[in-house]
């Protein structure tokens, strides 16, 4: 319905200078007035029971105000599904200060409440609590053989489908085969925000909660539903986030905290994390996996086979899609997947970038990298000849795949050619040269969504929708979205999310916010742009009477039919003439049912990396990324681009550095801080480069959007244990790569 | 973090009398160290003295023919000095190697000798520690023990001295400068941290209430064939799993004078006078580094997670060492430098 186009175009972040100037306010920082302070305490053991919370002593100290412990928390909500979030996974989730139970290393166990900050810490510091410790295990290896099949689950998961064909007899009469285990340690999501609430209280149990999250809905059904509160005296407001990854996607402790502090004081109250307590609640959790792969003698994969075991915590039962892609990425006929959960005495892992799908496919993909070496084949080449036409696991074709396209539009521009497939045969001065390749698959999804619009008689349109922008660049691609569905200038627009009385949207993570979302804005402009249409006839002598929707187009600020563009009536004047100051409409979008139902909606991507590694020293250096990614339209290739280049960093950080290390003795994280817990710095990174394959897929939603935040991740790992392999000859399967495991 | 008193002096002897007169108090440098301390409850001083007032941030010639860096210099201001990078670049490149630049702007030479481990377990007040607790036990044994030293440890601690700046003030034979209740005194660079033995809460000799004033650094800079070689887990902002300072004086291919330090390996910057001792006379050949090598590992013990050390230290040794007989090669980064 209109010709002007910022859809499509590289685009500025709207909330830039917001965000560079400091204008932007994150949820710790808002300032309240009379606010007292939260400093939370966290056990140091594993597993056992508080014996005494030595409160007395600290509450002594002038200025302190309250100690909360399970001795004096006051009753709440007494059932689990009051305390179920919407991506909670089974079981029963963590109450804070609930009992006397300690059930993993740094749970919060008590809340000091002061008049300020310094203080609460301090007396956080010396409060005595007496534990009664009991034994522990949070060692993995030793729960190999008690995995289990985990019941419902979280939504969006899915248990893998039923084996197929005879896995078994095909593996054991393949020609050539390959089997192996690849493991990653645990990985904390680390964004540089620390969690952190602050919560206004407005008298009379009605409360403002700024709070860190990923989705201020979910945030807001759990408080109510834990305290009892009423929506409309529970207000939550997150409107800039320095980093998610999907570590907000659950309510932290820190709000509950927050909010019980505030209702029991009747004040104004803010808990902030410290970075050691960013270590003690979700993370990519330590997973074993098993890969057998066979071919038979013309490179088609004769067997899949994928089993996965990782851990949980004793509570819940923290669910992910590892080995469900394995059936998907390619082309066989004998393939049996496995998933199982081992609990230990540890938090509930959490959903990070690409759950499931960036632990699976590094699995899958460096396995598929060892199949193509025993069966003699090139890497592309084998995935070529066992690419996937359709969706096995669901026996459904695919809305749309460019993955080949990815393939070789990347191989050719990253010079794929120059590979000389030999190990070790590549050097440059002192250093060996390796290329390698990798790819994966990721879910292209869209939920109900709602939004909100907003036409002043300025010109002005205001769009809402209480989603979030965990730095993906959300603001501005709903402000595209906007700006071309009524022919305004961006500049006319504004877009506003994260507040609960915004229309209802959906926790930000899954890489479905641009689908979802963006879908309600669109539909909330159209139906704007339809009232306009109908006041614009009402004007007295309107060139556009009698024209269908279809018959106009608006653009430049005016609605104007398509037929005839001098006939066009300037959208400031259909307001003045109808005598209104604005015009508001709500609409929502919900995914179509009835297009989706026979398809599987999937984006792709296939990543090339060239490394050099010191043989002596086994330092490797990624030189080079290449990442092709098929997702659909891409709104912003600005924004989108820094999604994927973000993946890249955050994949070579997977590869090189990234593990939270436990120490079993104590069951708890030892390297709990930004100095040992190693993320890439900019000396780390090198060229990266992003190609976007042109995909045009009408099935997926009506933009035409699959969403870029996680694709862009899968791949990135294996590609580089592959290229390290390929300089090296030797094969890492257990990340990250540390330069000891090359010596 | 306890409650605590601050102030700031402008003379030494100001400092050492309010530090005197304060039972806990602390001096505080640029803070980089301390207030990370402070904040993971592992110091708890009563007091602070300030000492970025001092007069002591000049970089000056010493009358000996060398060069004497003020205690409350940057470790910034040290590195880019004109005088520090012409006649002693190796300290130029170990500082370089350190940190981050907004770290380096903040930390002080005389905090940087003063710096404490990065031991995990001694920065986590839930786990035993001799060095935070002596007697508590040492977690690091038998524990997780990547970054921990193999060579001077003790039954009691295993930890390592973090700095690089040392590692070249070592290899150097620097002088240090201290001012205290009972007068001055100058300690050489060698003796001033210690190995762990049975007092691991001890990092080094100072007595209680001593203030670094100065570094001197002896005339020779060896500006020619020097290199400092840092490995780490990532390029930058990580503390060294191992890294050399090698410094060289040629005559044709003949070694005439030699310095060896490692970081990253022990409870103090590891300067292996034995080692040097056989390149001295010998041709500057893979071969004699080799032996060099092979001397400082000689007595070395792993303790699990950091077994590689052992290894990767005999080859950066090796490595600094052709480095520095090349004389083309100062890399304070193994990559960025060797990829122009
Ligand atoms: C994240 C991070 C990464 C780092 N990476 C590296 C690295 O890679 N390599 C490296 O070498 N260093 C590294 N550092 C350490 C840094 O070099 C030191 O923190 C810094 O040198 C300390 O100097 P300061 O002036 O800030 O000391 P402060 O923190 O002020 O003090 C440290 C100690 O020294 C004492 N002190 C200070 N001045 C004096 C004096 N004049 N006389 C007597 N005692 C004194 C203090 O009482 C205190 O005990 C890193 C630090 C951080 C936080
Ligand atoms: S190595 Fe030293 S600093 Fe570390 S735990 Fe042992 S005693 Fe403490």
């Amino acid at each position: 319905m209109s010709t002007t186009n910022y859809i499509g175009k590289p685009t500025s972040r709207v909330d830039g200078p917001a965000k560079v100037t400091g204008a932007a306010t994150y949820a710790a920082e808002f300032q309240v007035p009379n606010m007292a302070y939260g400093w939370v305490v966290s056990s140091s053991i594993a597993k056992g029971r508080i014996t005494k919370v030595h409160a007395d002593e600290v509450l002594a100290i002038p200025g302190v105000l309250q100690v909360f412990s399970h001795e004096n928390v006051p009753s709440l909500a007494w059932f689990d599904r009051n305390y179920k979030d919407d991506v909670a996974p089974g079981g029963s989730p963590f109450r804070p200060l609930h009992e006397d139970k300690i059930q993993f290393n740094q749970q919060p166990i008590a809340l000091v409440v002061a008049e300020t900050l310094e203080l609460a810490r301090y007396a956080s510091a010396v409060l005595r609590i007496d534990y009664e410790e009991e034994k522990h295990e949070t060692d993995i290896e030793a729960k190999r053989d008690e995995g289990f099949e985990p019941g419902t689950g979280k939504s969006g998961w899915m248990p893998p489908p039923p084996p197929r064909g005879n896995p078994d007899k095909a593996w054991a009469e393949a020609e050539h085969r390959i089997e192996h285990e690849y493991v990653h340690g645990a990985q904390h999501h680390n964004p540089m925000e620390l969690y952190g609430a602050t919560v206004e209280w407005r008298g009379d149990k009605k409360l403002t909660v700024y709070d860190k999250t990923q989705g201020v809905v979910n945030v807001q059904n759990y408080l109510t539903k834990i305290f009892g509160l009423s929506k409309d005296d529970c207000r939550v407001i997150n409107q800039y986030m320095g980093g998610g990854f999907g570590s907000g996607l659950r309510p932290q402790y820190s709000v509950f905290l927050a909010v019980l502090a505030s209702l029991e004081l009747k004040r104004s109250v803010r808990v902030t994390l410290t970075r050691q307590q960013m270590f003690s609640f979700g993370h990519r959790p330590h997973t074993l996996q098993y890969v057998k792969l066979g071919t038979n003698p013309d490179g088609t994969l004769a067997a899949l086979q994928h089993h996965a075991l990782h851990e949980t915590s004793q509570f819940e039962e923290y669910t992910e899609n590892v080995v469900n892609w394995s059936g998907m990425l390619y082309q066989c006929e004998n393939v049996k997947l496995g998933y199982q959960l081992a609990k230990l005495d540890v938090f509930t892992p959490q959903d990070m970038r690409a759950p499931g799908a960036a632990t699976g496919s590094f699995a899958l993909e460096v396995a598929m990298d060892e199949m193509a070496v025993a069966a003699g084949l090139d890497p592309i080449d084998f995935r070529i000849r066992n690419y996937a036409e359709q969706d096995q696991n669901a026996g459904k074709p695919f809305s749309s795949k460019r993955l080949r396209d990815c393939y070789h539009q990347g191989a050719a521009k990253f010079g794929w050619d120059q590979r000389n497939p030999e190990p070790r045969s590549m050097r440059k001065g002192n250093r060996l040269v390796g290329y390698g390749m990798a790819g994966g698959v990721w879910d292209a999804t869209q939920k109900k969504a709602a939004a909100k619009a907003t036409l002043t008689a300025d010109g002005k349109l205001l769009v809402s929708s209480a989603t979030a922008d965990i730095g993906t660049g959300t603001y501005t691609i709903m402000t595209q979205i906007a700006a071309e569905t009524l022919g305004l200038p961006l500049e006319a627009v504004t877009f506003k999310l994260g507040d609960t009385d915004m229309p209802e949207a959906p926790v930000q993570g899954g890489s479905w916010t641009a689908a979802s979302v963006g879908t309600a804005v669109k539909n909330v402009c159209e139906a704007l742009g339809e009232k306009l249409l109908k006041l614009a006839q009402k004007m007295e002598g309107s060139p556009l009477k009698g024209a269908s929707l279809d018959e106009v187009e608006f653009v430049n600020g005016q609605i104007r039919l398509r037929q005839d563009p001098a006939n066009a009536v300037v959208l400031r004047d259909v307001l003045q003439a109808s005598g209104e100051t604005k015009l508001e409409t709500d609409s929502s979008a919900a995914p179509n049912m009835l297009k989706q139902a026979n398809h599987s909606m999937h984006s792709h991507n296939a990543v090339f990396v060239e490394v050099e590694v010191d043989e002596e020293f086994g330092t490797v250096h990624v030189t080079r990324v290449l990442n092709a990614v098929a997702a659909g339209r891409i709104l912003n290739p600005k924004t989108a681009r820094s999604q994927v280049l973000g993946s890249i960093v955050w994949g070579i950080s997977m590869a090189l550095m990234e593990e939270t290390v436990m120490d079993h003795q104590f069951g708890r994280y030892m390297n709990h801080n930004y100095s040992e817990y190693h993320i890439p710095v900019q000396a780390d990174i090198h060229d990266m480069e992003v190609l976007f394959v042109e995909e045009e897929d009408d099935i997926v939603n009506p933009l035409g959007v699959k969403g870029v935040g996680e694709v862009g991740l899968l791949g990135v790992a294996a590609a580089i244990t592959n290229a390290v392999y390929h300089a090296t000859g030797k094969r890492v399967r257990e990340l990250p790569i540390y330069l000891d495991k090359l010596l | 973090m306890n409650p605590f008193t601050y102030s700031s002096v402008t003379a030494v002897e100001d400092a050492v009398r309010d530090n005197a007169s304060h039972e806990g108090a602390a001096y505080i440098g640029g803070g980089t160290n301390l207030l990370d301390l402070m904040k993971e409850n592992v110091a708890r001083p009563t007091h602070l003295v300030g000492l970025n007032k001092l007069p002591l941030t000049a970089i000056e010639p010493t009358p000996e023919g060398g060069l004497r860096l003020g205690a409350l210099a940057t470790n910034a201001d040290t590195a880019w000095n004109e005088e520090v990078k012409r006649r002693y670049p190796l300290l130029n490149q170990a500082i370089l190697a350190g940190a981050s630049p907004q770290l380096r702007n903040m930390a002080t030479n005389g905090g940087n000798l003063m710096q404490r481990t990065r031991c995990y377990y001694f920065y986590d007040t839930a786990t035993p520690c001799n060095k935070r607790e002596p007697g508590s036990g040492c977690s690091a044994i038998g524990g997780f023990n990547r970054i921990h030293a193999i060579l001077g440890t003790s039954e009691q601690c295993i930890a390592t001295h973090p700095s690089d700046m040392c590692v070249a003030l070592a290899a150097l034979a620097a002088t240090v400068r201290v001012s205290g209740p009972s007068g001055e005194r100058t300690i050489p660079f060698e003796d001033f941290h210690r190995l762990p033995g049975n007092t691991p809460e001890r990092d080094n000799n100072l007595e209680p209430g001593e203030l670094i004033t100065g570094l001197d650094l002896p005339a020779k800079g060896f500006e020619k064939n020097f290199s400092y070689l840092k490995l780490r887990d990532r390029n930058s902002y990580a503390f060294a799993l191992v890294s050399v300072a090698a410094a060289l004086e040629l005559d044709g291919n003949t070694i005439t004078d030699a310095r060896l330090a490692l970081g990253g390996v022990a409870h103090k910057p590891w300067r292996d006078q034995e080692a040097e001792n056989l390149l001295k006379g010998q041709p500057a050949t893979p071969e004699t580094f080799a032996r060099a090598a092979a001397k400082v590992v000689e007595g070395a013990q792993g303790y699990g997670s950091n077994n590689f050390k052992i290894e990767l230290a005999r080859r950066a040794i090796v490595r600094a060492l052709k480095q520095a007989a090349e004389g083309s090669q100062h890399a304070s980064d193994v990559f960025l430098n060797s990829n122009p």
